[in-house]
């Protein structure tokens, strides 16, 4: 009969060798593949010095961040709406604006196309109504609406999670106080969301910064980070300057993710 | 207090536009996409006819996908089950400092983007020909991403309980180590493991970053084939597909949300 302690020590070995073998080697090597050509570790350097790299870099964070503000901006108003308000149909808000929660990117990208691609429903209506061709989808902003697209239902559960635990009896306070509705938004209520809120956007962020099937399937030359590792794998076949770029990403949106959970003190797992 | 009541109608009818247009946003192209795989021809609309035509079309040229996507599912929840919840026992054992970054570590996969661990696989087994051509290579992906997810949600009611006290009772009883986890441990744990188990096979039936990178052209899994049939089939076809991983996906997603619901109400 093992002690205890040895049998705890047997509990974590299956973990042990799996991180090992497929997680902590290969990230290794990913590192040590990305400094292997002649240039060594100054492909890093490269990567600054590169227009096209750094502007990929640029349009990443700018719709990632652009997405996560209009993700927070929407998911909180509909999240206290829903929260805070009891009708029949209620069940049945939640429910849509939850559902594309486990869709992967390729999806997202085809629920796009459908909305704004060529053949879409507002190019349909456009045209018939005024005239116009109104087509979005295989651009930045069908990436801005597609990563939106599976944002929203993410950022509302964290909203809806938080706003259940917040005391109301402050908000009685502020009004009675004299406080307007606007006031106990700005000064009771996003405050005590704040931390949600962090949470939430952080990894609204960072799943925006990594994805790719969305990418994908809209059009192949949008040059996102995630897009540009992939042509430079594929295409190119400049290894080493994929694994760089992948290095470079992949500690961006960690440190990320690191950084809003010491502020928030809140952890939630990112999916997509 | 007059001037509230109007302001208030105002707020909430503000509320109400922005949910409803989110839930439209979402919905409407939803919709599409199932009246297109059931729709003759989808360019001429409803009143070309309803079929289920492009459904068997996409049971003949794709059904080869679902079934490796529902057999990598099912063997990444055996994976996670296997590693995950003694490593969750083991993580509530535990009070080190070295916890929360063994944590850590093992969440990794969650914030570097899928598509720069698919590229670390590739670099230190690509050339494991037996190892990379075959379905393992793909479930190794799966598990390295839903692994901690299984961790999170079993760690979490093991938190919750007073796991402790339990097992000090059995063990005055005289249950060794593997009859108080087998015993004791697991059958409590059970809500945050069903939860964990129906995160991960929903996660693993939609994984595409990962997989689209360790994917060869013999082994496609539901979302690189859809991948496939938008880019090259008609929208129809595309849409039917669409609508076989709703089906698949939306009765997993609504369990696991009720499970979920139940795992922390447990778990206060």
């Amino acid at each position: 009969m093992p002690s205890a302690r040895t049998f705890t020590l047997v509990c974590f070995m299956p973990l042990a060798i799996f991180t090992m073998a497929f997680l902590a080697l290969p990230l290794v090597r990913l590192v040590a593949a990305s400094g292997s050509t002649e240039r060594g570790w100054a492909i890093y350097a490269d990567i600054l010095t590169n227009a096209r790299y750094m502007r990929s870099l640029f349009d990443t964070v700018v719709v990632s961040a652009a997405v996560t503000f209009a993700a927070l901006a929407i998911s909180t108003t509909a999240g206290l709406f829903l929260e805070r308000n009891r009708f029949p149909g209620r069940g049945v808000l939640i429910a849509v604006l939850t559902f594309p929660l486990a869709f992967p990117g390729v999806v997202v990208g085809f629920m796009i196309i459908l909305l704004g691609g060529r053949q879409g429903l507002i190019n349909e209506i456009s045209s018939g109504l005024f005239d116009t061709r109104v087509v979005f989808a295989y651009s930045m902003l069908g990436l801005f609406f597609g990563y939106l697209y599976f944002s929203i239902p993410r950022v509302l559960l964290t909203v809806m999670a938080a706003a259940e635990k917040l005391d109301r009896d402050i908000e009685d306070a502020a009004r009675s106080l004299g406080a307007g509705p606007l006031r106990v938004l700005v000064d009771v209520i996003l405050p005590g969301l704040a931390p949600a809120l962090i949470a939430a956007g952080a990894i609204a962020f960072a799943t925006a910064m990594g994805a790719f099937g969305t990418a994908f399937t809209l059009a192949t030359n949008i040059d996102v980070l995630p897009m540009v590792i992939y042509t430079e794998f594929t295409l190119s076949a400049n290894i080493a300057m994929a694994c760089a770029l992948s290095v470079l990403l992949g500690l961006v949106t960690w440190a990320l993710l690191l950084l809003a959970r010491s502020l928030s003190g809140v952890t939630v797992a990112a999916s997509g | 207090m007059a001037g509230t009541a109007p302001g208030g109608r105002i707020t909430f009818s503000l509320q109400l536009g922005v949910t409803l247009l989110a839930c439209a946003f979402l919905l409407v192209p939803a919709i599409m996409s199932i009246l297109a795989g059931l729709t003759v021809n989808y360019f001429r609309g409803l009143s070309s006819g309803l079929t289920l035509k492009w459904l068997f079309e996409v049971w003949e040229l794709y059904s080869d996908s679902i079934w490796l996507s529902l057999g990598i599912a099912i063997a990444c929840l055996a994976c996670t089950l296997a590693i995950g919840v003694p490593a969750a026992y083991a993580l509530a054992k535990t009070e080190s400092r070295w916890n929360r970054i063994i944590e850590e570590f093992v969440s990794l996969p969650l914030a570097v983007p899928g598509l720069a661990l698919a590229l670390a696989l590739l670099q230190l087994y690509g050339t494991m020909k037996g190892f990379r051509l075959s379905w393992t290579f793909i479930l190794v992906g799966h598990v390295l991403y839903t692994l901690p997810f299984m961790i999170r949600s079993v760690l979490a009611v093991f938190a919750a309980i007073d796991l402790k006290t339990l097992e000090e009772g059995a063990a005055s009883l005289g249950a060794g180590a593997w009859r108080r986890f087998v015993d004791i441990a697991i059958p409590n744990a059970m809500p945050g493991i069903l939860a964990g188990a129906l995160t991960v096979v929903t996660l693993s039936i939609g994984e595409f970053n990962l997989t689209w990178m360790l994917h060869t052209p013999f082994l496609k899994t539901l979302p690189v084939g859809l991948a496939d049939s938008y880019a090259s089939m008609r929208l129809e076809i595309a849409s039917a597909y669409t609508l076989v991983f709703f089906v698949m996906i939306v009765p997993l997603l609504m369990a696991l949300q009720w499970a979920s619901a139940r795992a922390q109400r447990l778990a206060g």
